[in-house]
């Protein structure tokens, strides 16, 4: 019988090229993060190292800022826009989810339309105010980066979330005398719980490795982990330090993805 | 018709602003490169200057984003699909530790695994300096969604009762898989393939460090002409980039449905 136990044999093409080119050279990577001068020190100096340290809260920090505006947006977007129709609304989403497919480079270019030195909010305020308002060459347009990266997967991920709720329930609540406000908090809410930690746990992994739209805005004001990698390699040649950065990286996104998925079941997707 | 409360105005008024954030910024790059000159505004005249200038620039980028795509896609057939088979068909209890291992490089940032690869076959020479060294980074990082989205539809559908009946006629394992698997899988298959060709053609978290200057991809052109040219030819360049993603957007968002129905 070929199928049934036999059937794993077809996996293994992938499983040797993935061991090749992902497993073989991540071990090259541990054991060159342990090269360096400080040995397997190096693997703390994110820690122990107050420049490193300072990139890595700035960076926690950021993605969890981040995580908390794009939930709030996408929450209320995506749950009216699952509730009611009117005109244009498949434009709308439509349109909502024209990012989806953008590079970090891309949101980057569009972060300095928007808050750039010729920028539209530029514009706009110096217009109305008489002073400029331009954050895109900072943490601020960072923040706006990674929120305009984020909204439209999170919103998607609500609205499916939202068109799978069980109305009776909330039929329930309100046959019970329970306001809008009480339906939303104590019915909705948690019925979207797993939604709300899937799609947050990918906005802060996706947001702490993300590295294109932190290229793009590139100035010594931004200080985010991905930068402080790219720079230890590139620049400085200091090839164990980066590996280990890279490392710890890699294992805090991956533990917010694997915690997401303990805590909200299967089904969280790790997305580009 | 019925009063909307003021909490649906608040929303609605919420929606439009995500909806302007997100839209504003991809006018204005659409706009800006086909105006003659951006910072007069659109009375300058419009033009397709800029866009001449981008495929006189970045033509070779172009074409090897697109050649990339399609041998990613390629590969991601033909290691994905066989891949997520085995992980629908096998009872074997390590089924689920190949799945954790395969989206590994999409849980950790492609900066970690560019640096892995250089560290591990940099000295390679005309293996570093080909754009098969590009390739390797973007099947790593879409094989998951391949499998993942053909896992999907092959789960959904009893495929041992189907395929059991075929045996029992006497079709061959090759025969059951190309005549009963495959047909049984392809709103899975489309998906995923739409998934890997839109991912890697604006993958640039890897290619950026995998990447010499005569491997450039699109969006490494982007970042260069970022960087380096005036607003218009950046803008341009983004306007061809958004004509090669967009359909291929439009066509995953369609066959996505479809599988999902298929999948659900």
């Amino acid at each position: 019988m070929t199928t049934g136990r036999r059937a794993i044999l077809l996996a293994v093409p992938a499983l040797a090229v993935f061991a090749a080119f992902w497993l073989l050279p991540m071990a090259r990577l541990l054991q060159v993060g342990a090269s360096g001068p400080r040995g397997a020190a190096a693997y703390l100096a994110v820690v122990t190292d107050a420049a490193y340290f300072r990139s890595l809260v700035s960076t926690v920090a950021l993605s969890a800022g981040v995580t908390v505006a794009t939930l709030a947006l996408s929450l209320v977007a995506g749950i009216f826009l699952q509730r009611n129709r009117f005109p244009g609304h498949r434009v709308l989403v439509s349109l909502i989810t024209l990012p989806l497919a953008f590079p970090g480079v891309v949101v980057g270019f569009m972060v300095i339309l928007l808050a750039g030195r010729q920028g539209l909010i530029g514009e706009v305020t110096s217009r109305l105010f008489d002073a400029k308002l331009v954050f895109a060459y900072g943490m601020g347009g960072l923040f706006l980066g990674y929120l305009y990266f984020s909204i439209p997967r999170v919103i998607l991920t609500i609205m499916a979330s939202v068109e799978k709720l069980d109305p009776a329930l909330e039929e329930a609540a309100r046959s019970l005398g329970a306001s809008t406000w009480q339906v939303t908090r104590d019915v909705i809410l948690p019925a979207l719980g797993p939604a709300i930690v899937s799609a947050g746990a990918l906005c802060f992994a996706t947001s702490m490795g993300a590295f294109g739209t932190a290229f793009t805005l590139a100035t010594t004001q931004i200080d985010v982990l991905p930068l402080t990698i790219y720079n230890e390699f590139t620049n400085y040649a200091n090839f164990a330090m980066a590996a280990s950065l890279s490392i710890v990286l890699g294992a805090i996104t991956w533990a917010a993805l694997a915690a997401a998925r303990s805590l909200a079941g299967a089904g969280v997707a790790a997305a580009a | 018709m019925t009063r909307r409360p003021p909490r649906y105005w608040l929303q609605l008024a919420v929606t439009l602003a995500v909806c302007a954030l997100l839209v504003v910024p991809v006018a204005m790059s659409i706009a800006a490169g086909v105006t003659e000159n951006y910072f007069v505004g659109v009375r300058s005249g419009l033009t397709l200057r800029w866009v001449g200038e981008v495929w006189a620039l970045y033509e070779e980028t172009i074409w090897r984003s697109i050649y990339v795509a399609l041998a990613c896609l390629g590969c991601t057939l033909a290691l994905g699909v066989p891949a997520a088979y085995a992980l629908v068909r096998s009872p074997s209890r390590y089924v689920r530790w190949v799945e954790e291992l395969l989206v590994l490089p999409v849980a950790v940032p492609g900066l970690a695994t560019a640096l892995a690869l250089i560290l591990a076959y940099g000295t390679w020479r005309e293996f570093r300096a080909s754009w098969l060294f590009i390739l390797v980074g973007h099947v790593l990082f879409t094989l998951p969604f391949m499998v993942r989205s053909v896992l999907a539809v092959m789960a959904a559908i009893d495929l041992a009762t189907l395929e059991e009946a075929a045996a029992s006629l006497g079709a061959s394992f090759a025969r059951r898989f190309v005549t009963i698997v495959l047909p049984n899988a392809r709103p899975g298959i489309l998906a995923g393939s739409l998934m890997v060709l839109t991912l890697s053609m604006g993958e640039f978290n890897l290619t950026w460090m995998l990447h010499t200057p005569l491997t450039k991809t699109l969006p490494v052109g982007l970042a260069d002409s970022y960087a380096s040219m005036r607003l218009e030819i950046g803008s341009a360049y983004t306007l061809v980039f958004l004509v090669m993603i967009v359909p291929l957007l439009v066509a995953l968002q369609w066959a996505a449905g479809r599988a999902g129905r298929r999948g659900a």
